[in-house]
């Protein structure tokens, strides 16, 4: 009967979409060459990458100086990067003119906090009592850079330099900043006129300005400030000015993250009759700079690209102590691998610590989407 | 029901002072916050007087009429070492207005066109932008500055075996040379012309608007303003005898003499800060498009609408909204990092404030200076900015 | 409520000024501390630069211990700050550094508003031109139209316009805070000429050039450049020290009194030497030091000639000759104040 040929069992095996449709070629076909305004692009493109690369890999590792040749080499005709640079001074960019048996010292308190800023990712740490890991953490580092207890040598600060410069000088800021821009960001939205004119007033300041005057104020005038016989540390005066600064960016940061927080939430406190500060703390602000984070990290990163200014009051930061060892005259000339170091070094901070701030913005955001 | 008795009354016309009443804690934290500021800014000042006159270090603004007695390199008015520190300041003050003027603009055309990239159909394309983007965004920019600055001064050849790629056109070590036009008075005429076709294609671009408002008829005011803008400046180059005489830099002794000259350290401010500030300007666009719902798009075409209408008449304004504010913002970061110039010796305003501090000993009025206006110049774009902001905000409870 | 704030800033206010009117607040503030915080050059081969060990080498830092040595018998007990030419005067006005010894040329400018009081001058200098030889110059009137490399902050950078406007010339600055810098730039062929004090030139083409005798210095000095060491307005008795410990060593050398014969001269019949070495006491009361003081000078760091022979001199890269550094009974201008 007809029904036989309904009821056969045998299929004929699937065939593989056509190679138009899947498979790198059509993968090709669909990113790279779609329309011919992108076909030309990517032609081009490719054009360029095969002028640029190959020439870079060729200076950069092919015909390159290893990391025990001397200037002499370095500079004969058509040698490649100078390695060789990078391996001489390396102790001195990183760690500037630390003493050299002491520098495991400037290394230990780097990865110190390197370990407080991983841990401060990780969300299963934020509770109330991780401040207090950090002030440990902070107070760990001052003990390994200065010394004078527990038999380290007593370290000046102004010996301190390179590397651990710019990370004590990011991390402090931003510790110490912290509460003053809460402080700031909840005075800015007060409803007491004078209170809200002063924060209006010295969040504008600090922010109209470009950090370089600031530095310049700090260097030039805080030691005016002080009654005679009083005197006040150059790092010490960077400090303040970075705190100044960090103070006011983060204050923005926050008052973003306040009014983000619905109108209903600070009437529903208001109803339960808590206090101004009972609500600030126990209701608003836990969510406010949850929200802000991710603007709070990518100032963060503003700020540790921006100790590298300090180079122009004289403070040798990792900017400043490898444009200190570019004046060697020995070892003039080798600024493309100098600044090649330290600028991955920076590129690695920042980049992980903006990759941290995408993913944590993606996590918030999906826990609030409906 | 008994109105108020007078009793009643007399009670709350009492003054009563109790902290209870939050009115009164209002008033007495803020007598309070401002107390405090207030001795703590008496304090300040009068240590600042007693230093600086136990020291005797001058104070006041009347350095500002000696002599600067110092050479600047670039200068936009005319300026010796014979005019005062006052005009000194005043060439740092345009000197910053140029690079970041120019600045803005660049950065503004390279950001858009990366940020337009980095959304492109085309994976490669969009791969490419990404990269430039985050390897810029990451790096500090003093030492980006440092890098082209060197990248100029140590690559380029040196003065006596410069590159002439077009005849005209030097470089070297020390900057780009390129001719001008001679001086003529059919150059005057030409920047008027210029200023007349631009209001009149303004003009054209309100008549056609309000035309086709009224009938529906489109009218090509596109072409036409562009038509006016090129063309009446052209005929005026026409009319007045088309001159074609140029300053052509010559190598004398030293340098190149005649011609304009760009110096390395412009070009490096320049170029260091435009890489810099638009790849930031690249986000804020690519997220202000984003922002626009992907349904406007599609309802757009679902009406007709080709790609280049949808984007200017649907989707363009709607980002704007969400782009301006950060743009400008960003607008004014470039502003403020123009003062690294100090770094590579390029004299903007805090580069010559430094000077004239150094050789007067005068730190707070020179610090003052500088404050003032850079403070001045980002309240003037904040001032704008609220007011743009105002002028789209969505009405919210 | 403001009253009482008033009054309380008030009261601070004058504990503060009353504090700040003695005399003396520097140099007590050095001997509580124990040594002398000295800024010098922070690389100037001659007068002040680091070896590459970190030890201080240099005129300007031999006068630094000379003070200390007056100070604490010491010359080890001195903390050395380098200092940019932009840096210098805010260290010293605001305190960072008791005493600047940075080749540091006294003008009236620098004496009156910057607020610096000038010890006795150390090194008589004048400023110059430095031009590869290949230019072919020979003089520096031919430098017109040149690209001038200097270092901001300087005299040297307003000597430089005023001689340009005076003979009719033109030139391009680049002006760059940093020495090394300027260095850097010009030996890279950013600049053609090279300007700074002729002490200067010597020691960056002696240390620095690639090849020395590629560079020439051109024989006009277009300036006067008395380099001296300076301390803040406020502290006579600080500033009578250092005055009195360059003088010991000029006076020292005017008796041909050295490192290695200072303690025969302890036994000398002229009341001047008598009087110098604290042998007969009274000079070391006067300034409220150590009667030894200016024997230990001379023991510990020298007499003028040996400061300027170790760093400077003919057996240096240096190789600059004494011209108008010498003594004045030998046609120089180095003349010391009597010590009675």
């Amino acid at each position: 009967m007809t029904g036989d040929v309904h009821n056969s069992t045998v299929s004929l095996p699937d065939e593989r979409p056509p190679s138009s449709v899947v498979g790198p070629l059509a993968w090709i076909r669909a990113n790279l060459f779609n329309t011919w305004f992108n076909g030309l692009l990517t032609i081009l493109i490719v054009w360029l990458l095969f002028q640029m690369i190959p020439p870079f890999v060729s200076w950069a590792f092919v015909k390159a100086q290893g990391f025990g040749a001397t200037p002499q080499e370095c500079r004969a005709p058509g040698a490649g990067a100078c390695w060789a640079f990078v391996s001489e001074k390396l102790r001195f960019i990183l760690f500037g003119t630390y003493p050299y048996n002491e520098q495991w010292r400037p290394l230990a308190a780097i990865m110190v906090v390197i370990l407080l800023l991983a841990a401060s990712c990780d969300r299963r740490f934020w509770r109330a009592w991780f401040p207090l890991v950090w002030v440990a953490g902070l107070a760990l580092v001052g003990v390994l850079m200065w010394g004078g207890v527990l038999g380290l040598t007593y370290v000046e600060n102004s010996f301190w330099g390179g590397l651990p410069l710019t990370i004590i000088l990011s991390v402090i800021g931003l510790a110490v900043a912290f509460p003053m821009s809460i402080l700031l960001a909840l005075g800015r939205r007060s409803n007491m006129p004078a209170i809200r004119a002063l924060s209006v007033a010295y969040i504008e300041l600090i922010r109209g300005v470009p950090l370089v005057s600031l530095l310049f104020m700090a260097s030039v005038m805080f030691p005016l400030f002080l009654p005679t016989g009083v005197s006040i540390d150059k790092l010490l005066r960077a400090q303040i000015a970075f705190i100044m600064f960090a103070a006011a960016y983060m204050a923005e940061a926050i008052r973003g993250g306040l009014q983000a927080i619905p109108k209903g939430q600070y009437e529903a406190a208001d109803g339960l009759g808590l206090s101004y500060w009972q609500k600030m703390g126990k209701i608003i602000l836990p969510q406010a700079i949850a929200i802000s984070i991710p603007p709070l990290v990518n100032t963060f990163i503003s700020f540790f690209k921006d100790t590298s200014l300090v180079i122009i009051i004289g403070l040798y930061d990792l900017l400043g102590t490898a444009k200190a060892s570019l004046t060697d005259p020995a070892w003039r000339g080798f600024y493309r691998e100098a600044y090649l170091f330290i600028g991955l070094i920076y590129w690695a901070f920042c980049f992980f610590m903006s990759k941290y701030s995408q993913r944590l913005e993606r996590d918030l955001n999906r826990s609030r989407r409906r | 029901m008994a109105s108020e008795t007078r009793d009643d009354r007399r009670e709350r016309a009492a003054i009563s002072f109790s902290l209870n009443d939050p009115t009164v804690r209002a008033t007495v934290y803020q007598i309070l916050v401002i107390g405090a500021v207030v001795a703590l800014g008496w304090y300040l000042i009068s240590n600042t007087l007693d230093n600086l006159s136990r020291r005797a270090i001058a104070t006041g603004f009347g350095f500002l009429g000696r002599e600067a007695s110092f050479g600047i390199s670039e200068h936009l008015i005319d300026y010796s070492p014979r005019d005062d520190y006052g005009r000194a300041l005043l060439v740092g003050v345009l000197n910053t207005l140029k690079v970041s003027f120019i600045g803005v603009i660049l950065a503004t055309l390279l950001g858009t066109v990366v940020g337009i990239a980095r959304l492109s159909s085309n994976w490669l394309v969009a791969r490419m932008a990404g990269v430039y983007v985050e390897t810029v965004r990451n790096i500090p920019p003093l030492l980006q500055l440092f890098f082209w600055y060197a990248l100029i001064t140590e690559s380029m050849p040196p003065v006596r075996q410069a590159l002439n790629p077009i005849p005209g056109v030097f470089l070297s070590q020390r900057g780009v040379w390129f001719p001008t036009p001679m001086p003529d008075p059919v150059w005057s005429t030409m920047g008027i012309a210029l200023l007349v076709g631009i209001v009149a294609a303004w003009g054209v671009a309100r008549w056609a608007k309000a035309r086709q408002d009224r009938t529906g008829q489109p009218f090509p005011k596109g072409l036409v303003g562009v038509g006016l803008i090129l063309g009446l400046p052209l005929i005026a180059y026409v009319a007045g005898g088309a001159p074609t005489a140029l300053d052509m830099p010559v190598l004398q002794g030293f340098n190149f003499r005649g011609g304009m000259v760009l110096s390395p350290e412009f070009f490096a401010i320049l170029i260091g800060l435009v890489v810099y500030t638009a790849a930031f300007i690249a986000e804020v666009v690519r997220g202000g498009i984003l922002a626009v719902n992907w349904g406007q798009t599609e309802a757009a075409r679902a009406l007709g609408l080709p790609q280049g209408r949808t984007l200017r008449l649907v989707v363009l304004p709607q980002a704007l909204r969400v782009i301006v504010p950060p743009l400008t913002s960003q607008y004014l970061n470039l502003t403020k990092n123009s003062s690294l110039a100090l770094a590579i010796g390029y004299p903007d305003l805090v580069s010559i404030a430094n000077t004239a501090i150094n050789q007067t000993g005068q730190a707070i009025e020179g610090v003052a200076i500088i404050m003032g206006t850079y403070l001045s110049i980002s309240l003037t774009i904040s001032l704008f900015m609220n007011w743009y902001n105002k002028r789209i905000a969505l009405v919210e409870r | 409520m403001k009253a009482g704030f008033f009054a309380a800033a008030a009261a601070a206010m004058t504990l503060v000024a009353a504090g700040g009117a003695q005399a003396g607040a520097t140099l007590d503030a050095i001997k509580a501390r124990g040594f002398v915080q000295c800024g010098v050059n922070s690389g100037l081969a001659g007068f002040g630069s680091p070896d590459s060990a970190g030890n201080w080498t240099g005129l300007d830092v031999d006068y630094c211990r000379a003070v200390a040595v007056t100070l604490f018998g010491d010359p080890s007990k001195v903390k050395f700050t380098p200092l940019s030419a932009q840096q210098r005067f805010p260290a010293v006005q605001s305190g960072e550094v008791d005493l600047l010894s940075r080749n540091t040329t006294w003008t009236l400018t620098r004496d009156t508003s910057v607020g610096l009081n000038f010890a006795p001058v150390t090194y008589y200098d004048g400023q110059g031109f430095m031009v590869p030889k290949k230019l072919g110059v020979k003089s520096a009137k031919e430098l017109n139209g040149a690209t001038v490399c200097v270092q901001s902050g300087t005299t040297t950078e307003l000597n430089l316009a005023d001689y340009f406007r005076a003979n009719g010339m033109s030139f391009n600055p680049v002006v760059i805070e940093s020495i090394d810098e300027v260095n850097a730039a010009y030996f890279a062929g950013r600049c053609d000429v090279y300007t700074t004090d002729a002490s200067g030139l010597a020691g960056t083409r002696a240390s620095v050039a690639p090849n020395p005798d590629d560079h020439v210095i051109l024989p006009e000095l277009i300036s006067k450049e008395p380099l001296a060491p300076a301390v803040r307005h406020g502290d006579d008795q600080w500033f009578d020290i250092v005055k009195w410990t360059v003088y010991a060593t000029i006076q020292a050398e005017e008796k041909g009194i050295t490192s290695k014969n200072v303690d025969e001269f302890l036994k000398s019949k002229d009341p001047d030497v008598l009087r110098l070495l604290g042998v007969t006491p009274g000079m070391g009361a006067a300034l409220g030091v150590d009667e030894k003081w200016a024997y230990n000078v001379i023991k510990k760091v020298g007499n003028y000639g040996e400061i300027f022979e170790k760093n400077v001199g003919k057996n240096t890269p240096l190789k600059l000759e004494r011209g108008l550094n010498a003594l004045w009974t030998q046609g120089g201008l180095q003349y010391a104040a009597p010590f009675r």
